[in-house]
């Protein structure tokens, strides 16, 4: 869209930044084995908006702890500059889509700022940029505030300006928008757009929302009801919020939603 | 559409669109309660109420039974729990009952943490305690008594064997139930931040399951407390140290009713002030400004 964007989302090797590859996510459960997802392939450039578009229960969030290091792979595997992601790690943050994912005993500048504070940066540098995170967000006012004051999405931001302040090699967000108001949602969604643009980070996005995905992604991941293959792959580069009216993104929410509903394989 | 929308349905209001007040030009938005309003808001003095109420009803009943002996009057008792505080008595009675319970309460929880540090970390830690639970919660910490004395002898040890008999379960098990409730979501945040195993501990856990936590060092408290002035009536005195039970059972047996209600009301007052300022505030200034518990 702008100059910056163009250099921020140039990869800056050969390798994409991520490489999900052939995944296979099962669950243990006492008396079952549940796979979630099967041989999931996709890959996310440095730069990407990559959206994980799926109906419920498909195994998107399975997916993003995958990338998350939280689950193993039993089949395939997971990379992260070419590195084989074994467990959880600063360089992935994620923002989930419970509201409760902000540490209660800490105000939000606290918040913002523990991860930073506990792998190794300097207090004054993780406070510089905690309080530039929380200005981009539009929180500046209330830094000195305790989460449970805060509205669920001002909350989402806080926790969104929690992972930015780590500049985390992806930002993975599962629905991080599912449980707002719909006026909330699409404020949220713009802010999102906006910070990307002014600060160009590779994010994973996870929605069950068809619009949802148009809008904030880049690229769709189209996975299948359970277990989750891979259906589509699907560019949406130019769909902004700007968009939503436009016979262009009518046509094409409605191709998806044809994937989605039309020729899913018979799901269990 | 239908007969029934037709029938029920209002005729339609006129629309409008207006230009609405701004917010500065209010006024009062928000606006400071009256003094009576913040006065009874003070739990303190609500219940303050409440204690005269009592008083007042004590006095007038113990008056009109006229029976000092088995009844002493709240003023009578006022009067010998302020001889018993001039002559250093009660208070050297009540130091060495803190002191005890204070060791054992103390010693109570560093053993519950450890095994509740066990229990989280470690599926033979949960069965553990689980176990252990199940078997010592239900015996009451006065059945070991004798026990104790048998081991201990007479004298402090046996005191503080039966109050970390009497912490120990009760926390460990509020501690460790605490630790489960802790969400999933806040567990993967911790570790996505780069925590594992005892930092996971102490950065998220803890502070997470304060609230559990908190509630069962207050219980510990409270079972600690009761346990320790019932053991010193039955035997609290070795090589003439005896605490606020033993100021209780000699006051009996001189028949000094006045004195007994003095040192009754000297183990409710202490404990009444341990819940609610010690724990209150460590209350007020953790879990309550953190919105995890109401009040
Ligand atoms: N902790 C778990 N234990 C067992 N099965 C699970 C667990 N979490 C999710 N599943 C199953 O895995 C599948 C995918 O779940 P999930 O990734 O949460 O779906 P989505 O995020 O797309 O809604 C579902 O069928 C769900 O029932
Ligand atoms: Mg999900």
């Amino acid at each position: 869209m702008n100059e910056t964007l163009a250099i921020n989302a140039a990869p800056s090797a050969l390798d994409p930044l991520v490489r999900v590859n052939g995944v296979t996510l099962q669950y243990k459960t006492p008396d079952h084995l549940v796979t979630a997802t099967y041989r999931v392939t996709f890959e996310i450039d440095a730069g990407d908006r990559l959206v994980l578009l799926g109906p419920s229960g498909c195994g998107k969030s399975t997916i993003l702890k995958a990338i998350a290091g939280f689950i193993k792979p039993v089949e395939g595997d997971v990379r992260l500059r070419n590195k084989i992601i074994t467990g959880p790690g600063p360089d992935r943050m994620m923002v989930f889509q419970e509201f409760d994912q902000l540490l209660p005993w800490k105000k939000v500048l606290g918040n913002v700022m523990y991860p930073m504070t506990i792998n190794g940066i300097s207090e004054s540098e993780a406070k510089a940029r905690a309080l530039d995170a929380i200005d981009k967000v539009k929180l500046s006012k209330f830094v000195d505030v305790y989460p449970h004051m805060l509205s669920g999405g001002m909350k989402q931001r806080v926790a969104i300006a929690r992972a930015m302040a780590m500049k985390p090699d992806v930002l993975l967000m599962d629905e991080p928008y599912a449980a707002l108001d719909a006026l909330t949602r699409r404020k949220m969604q713009d802010e999102l757009l906006q910070l990307w643009d002014e600060v160009g980070f590779t994010l994973v996005f996870v929605t069950h929302s068809i619009e949802e995905a148009l809008v904030v992604g880049s690229r769709i991941v189209v996975l299948s009801p359970h277990p989750g293959q891979v259906n589509a792959e699907v560019n949406c580069q130019h769909m902004g919020q700007d968009f939503r009216d436009t016979p262009e993104f009518q046509a094409l929410a409605k191709r998806i939603s044809r994937m989605l509903f039309d020729d899913a394989p018979t799901a269990s | 559409m239908t007969d029934l929308s037709h029938r029920f349905a209002p005729s339609p209001r006129p629309e409008f669109e207006r230009k609405v007040t701004a917010p500065a030009e209010l006024g009062d938005v928000a606006k400071p309660l009256s003094m009576v309003e913040r006065i009874v808001n003070i739990s303190a003095v609500r219940r303050g109420v409440i204690l005269v109420f009592i008083a007042l009803f004590w006095e007038v009943y113990a008056r009109w039974l006229n029976n000092p002996l088995s009844f002493p009057t709240f003023l009578d008792t006022l009067e010998a729990l302020r001889d018993g505080i001039a002559s250093g008595i009660i208070p050297q009675r009540l130091m060495i009952t803190l002191q005890t319970l204070v060791a054992g309460y103390f010693i109570g929880l560093v053993i519950a943490a450890i095994l509740t540090s066990v229990a989280v970390t470690t599926r033979i830690g949960t069965d553990l305690l689980a176990t252990l639970t199940a078997m010592f919660n239900p015996l009451p910490a006065i059945a070991l008594l004798p026990l104790a004395l048998l081991w201990f002898g007479l004298g402090r040890p046996s005191l503080i064997f039966v109050i970390i008999h009497s912490v120990l379960w009760a926390v460990a098990l509020n501690m460790h139930s605490g630790f489960l409730a802790v969400s999933d979501t806040l567990r993967m945040a911790g570790r996505t931040f780069g925590l594992r195993g005892l930092r996971l501990v102490i950065g998220i856990l803890i502070p997470a399951a304060f609230p559990a936590i908190l509630s069962g060092l207050k219980i510990g408290w409270a079972f600690a407390w009761r346990t320790l002035i019932a053991a010193e009536l039955v035997f609290g005195v070795s090589s003439g140290q005896g605490g606020l039970g033993w100021y209780i059972f000699e006051n009996r047996n001189t028949l000094d009713t006045a004195a007994v209600f003095a040192g009754l009301l000297t183990v409710m007052t202490v404990g009444l002030l341990i819940e609610a300022v010690i724990f209150r505030f460590i209350e007020a200034r953790t879990v309550r400004r953190w919105g995890m518990q109401r009040g």
